[in-house]
């Protein structure tokens, strides 16, 4: 009997800690004993405003607050790991969780004034609303008009690939969550999506696995463009930095946009404060306008008003249809024709 | 009629109360329909919707170079998720292998189906119950035929919500449905039992001698109720016409023998000798007289119950019934003194001569009767207000403290009268023919003096 306890004890010891590498980790010390379980796909300096307000109004309380990639959370949250939030912005990974029955219900007046296409099913609950966007550096388009929808974008990529080559950044859907999202979204949506690709791809493109780094290169004039960028509020307040040598592009033709949702994993062992904390992302999310939150609110984006008529990206079953093996490596290999082009 | 009766509770209220049952049953049996079609319906809606799904699916399976290859179609799952937040899942199958999807998610199998249709199945899966939908597919890939078998599985919670809010919907119906019925089952049990109503009320209306037959319209339930209510009416009629005619009968057979008798007893007075001898005589013809006087008055009551049942309606002139009736009765008022006093209007009714006069002999009876000796009598014929009167005033005791309703009740007497003979039925016949002739009797205290004040009043033409 002793002999059991003791290799059950090893392996709970042993097993979640062998494969996952958290990019990142924050602690906040409460007063209490309960400890609050966050795994999100948020970075530190985006999300840390929110953890610190929910800490205000939760003193007692311990936040501990992991950082993965959307991958890396939905094989975690997969495999059982204890949690008692997960935050992702890669809809399909977080759809296809609650879809497989490892999210637990969460119902509360704040969850019931969220919009119908905000939330699945009370276990998918969406608190922000973010475009996808083309960020530019003007320079490189010195005597070009800036393109505006995916054809104008088309012509001016192909009638000057010397002044573009080696300079248009984009996601590697293979790594990238998001990316794929973006893609598969993208390619169902419009079929310039895969002509754009064709184009990018006899530029030499470079690929990122994240948003940061791509911003990153824009601004330090290393990339003349990068396509589909997440993250406007980060981008705009770079942009803004940048006194007008980088522009934020919406696409007029089409343009993604995403849920970043929350949801409550089966194992989490207190689901009382994960609901009060979807309950304060959810107030933070429908507030009115813009006031300095990091992430853009849940209610300017509502199907009529978004660009180009375009809703965001529907939480249901549709989602699961990518991410099923086969069609992802059918995807993937028209994508590798397209912009590797080896 | 007034009368409270021991009831078995009201038709109507059972009528509407049975009616009402009928309804809640309807509503019932018609809620319970509805809220069945409707979560017939909203399965039918799923089994359509995934048996396009999984088509959609098995039909986008192609063999290339001797591989088998598949590409789930978007639409396939975005029209599940149009219908309803329910969990899907899915699997794809050759030869048995598993191709992709949910490895450990049942399959739909119904021998019932032939190849190239769905099959249909309801099974647990990951704690929920799963509407699954399974097709299968032969497919040449290279040289060998292979069995692919696809299978999508949804959830039934949205249609278990459709199905709720349905029958919530249907059960609200179905409850106004109820509470309309009752109200109009209301109105028809009101409706269908007015006929009863108005017959009850017409027997009621009807005057305590009226036993003519019932004739007015019924429905055909009621024409037996009716019927018999007027063969017991006329049997009535013919016992109390028996009874009269018996009466009729004894008193006349008394009243012959009763006249010889007093002749006899007369002419023994007249040759008695001695005084107590005479006192007991007179006292026999006292009696003698009362008896005959008795006779003829039932004699008389017994003509009356007759003849109002046919009642003539001879133009008469009052003054003339007036003056045949005082000349009639002056013999007998001559003999305590009394004068008659007669003023009378040429007034005209219509009437039964046999029958006023016969009311008028007995009031000018009593007043005599109860007047003392040496005074008058006077009648007064005079048209008031529509009315003929006539009005007879004595001056004997007066009426005493009873009212003249009492006064007219057969065998009823007043309370001052045990000293005088009578039979309590003078009033009774007077009363009796004016309420015939749609008249009536009034009976008062004289205002000046002693004396009683009798009138018969009756319509005049």
């Amino acid at each position: 009997m002793r002999l059991a306890c003791l290799t059950l004890a090893l392996s709970l010891w042993i097993s979640p800690a062998a494969a996952f590498e958290p990019e990142d980790f924050l602690r906040i010390e409460g007063t209490g004993d309960r400890v609050l379980r966050i795994l999100s796909t948020a970075d530190l300096d985006v999300f840390t405003p929110y953890l610190e307000a929910f800490h205000r109004t939760n003193p007692s309380l311990d936040l501990e607050y992991t950082v993965a990639s959307s991958t890396d959370l939905h094989r975690e949250i997969g495999s059982g790991a204890v949690y008692d939030v997960a935050i992702s912005s890669a809809m399909d990974l977080q759809f296809q969780l609650a879809n497989d029955g490892l999210t637990q219900r969460y119902r509360s007046p704040m969850t019931q004034s969220l919009p119908d296409w905000a939330k699945w099913r009370d276990v998918i609950f969406a608190f922000t609303t973010e475009p996808a966007v083309v960020l530019v550096s003007t320079e490189y388009f010195e005597g070009l008009s800036i393109p505006q929808s995916r054809q104008d974008l088309i012509e001016v990529l192909r009638d000057n690939p010397a002044r573009f080559a080696g300079s248009i950044g984009t996601y590697d859907v293979r790594d990238s969550g998001l990316g794929y999202l973006f893609a598969t979204q993208e390619a169902r949506a419009t079929d310039a999506y895969w002509r754009l690709s064709e184009v990018m791809g006899r530029l030499n493109p470079t690929l990122y696995c994240c948003s940061g780094q791509m911003i990153e290169d824009v601004m330090s004039g290393k990339l003349a463009l990068a396509y589909n960028v997440l993250g406007s509020y980060v981008a705009e307040r770079l942009a803004d930095q940048s006194e007008g040598r980088v522009q934020i592009l919406r696409m007029t033709d089409f343009s993604n946009v995403i849920l970043r949702t929350a949801l409550i994993p089966s194992t989490a062992q207190n689901p009382n404060d994960a609901g009060a904390f979807i309950d304060a992302l959810l107030s933070i999310a429908l507030r009115d306008g813009a006031d300095g939150w990091p992430l853009p609110p849940l209610n300017d984006a509502s199907p009529a008003a978004s660009s180009a008529g375009f809703g965001p990206i529907r939480i249901g079953p549709a989602l699961m249809v990518y991410l099923d093996p086969l069609n992802r490596r059918n995807f993937l290999a028209e994508w590798e024709n397209a912009i590797v082009q080896q | 009629m007034s009368e409270a009766q021991q009831g078995t509770g009201s038709i109507g209220r059972r009528l509407t109360l049975y009616l009402a049952i009928v309804a809640a049953l309807l509503s019932l049996l018609s809620w319970g329909m509805v809220a069945g079609f409707a979560r017939q319906a909203a399965e039918e809606t799923q089994d359509n919707v995934l048996a396009a799904a999984v088509t959609a699916i098995a039909e986008t399976l192609r063999s290339e170079q001797g591989e088998l290859r598949l590409e789930l179609p978007y639409s396939a799952f975005s029209m599940l998720g149009a219908i309803s937040e329910d969990r899907v899942f899915y699997r794809v199958t050759a030869n048995g292998a598993l191709l992709t999807g949910y490895a450990d998610l049942p399959v739909a199998t119904d021998p019932n189906t032939r190849a190239g249709e769905v099959s249909f199945t309801t099974q647990s899966y990951r704690g929920e119950d799963l509407r699954l939908a399974t097709l299968s597919r032969r497919i040449l890939a290279g040289n060998q035929p292979t069995l692919v078998i696809v299978t999508v599985g949804q959830t039934r919670e949205g249609i278990a919500t459709i199905a709720l809010d349905l029958s919530r919907q249907a059960g609200l119906v179905s409850i106004a449905f109820f509470l309309v019925a009752v109200l109009l089952s209301f109105f028809a049990a009101r409706t269908s039992l007015r006929p009863l109503n108005e017959i009850a009320g017409a027997v009621s209306r009807r005057g305590p001698s009226d036993l003519r037959p019932l004739r007015r319209p019924a429905p055909d339930e009621l024409a037996p109720l009716i019927a018999a209510l007027n063969r017991f009416m006329d049997r009535l009629g013919h016992s109390i016409r028996r009874s009269e005619e018996f009466i009729l009968e004894a008193a006349h057979r008394v009243r012959t023998p009763l006249a010889t008798v007093r002749v006899q007893a007369d002419l023994a007075l007249r040759n008695a000798s001695g005084e107590a001898e005479r006192n007991r005589l007179r006292q026999m013809i006292r009696a003698i007289d009362e008896s005959s006087r008795s006779a003829g008055q039932l004699l008389d009551h017994a003509t009356v119950a007759f003849r109002t049942d046919d009642l003539l309606r001879d133009h008469l002139s009052l003054k003339n019934l007036a003056a045949q009736t005082a000349t009639a009765m002056t013999p007998t008022a001559s003999m305590k003194d009394i004068d008659i006093d007669l003023k009378a209007e040429d007034i005209i009714v219509a009437g039964d001569a046999v029958l006023l006069d016969s009311a008028l002999r007995n009031i000018l009876d009593n007043a005599i009767k109860y007047s003392p000796e040496d005074t008058t009598i006077s009648i007064c014929v005079e048209a008031k207000g529509g009315y003929g009167y006539i009005t007879v005033r004595d001056e004997g005791t007066g009426l005493g403290d009873d009212p003249a309703e009492v006064l007219t009740q057969r065998f009823k007497r007043g309370r001052n009268t045990e000293n005088i003979v009578g039979s309590g039925l003078g009033l009774t016949i007077a009363a009796d023919v004016l309420a015939a002739h749609g008249g009536r009797l009034e009976l008062s205290n004289n205002k000046e003096g002693e004396g009683t004040c009798a009138s018969l009043v009756l319509p005049l033409l």
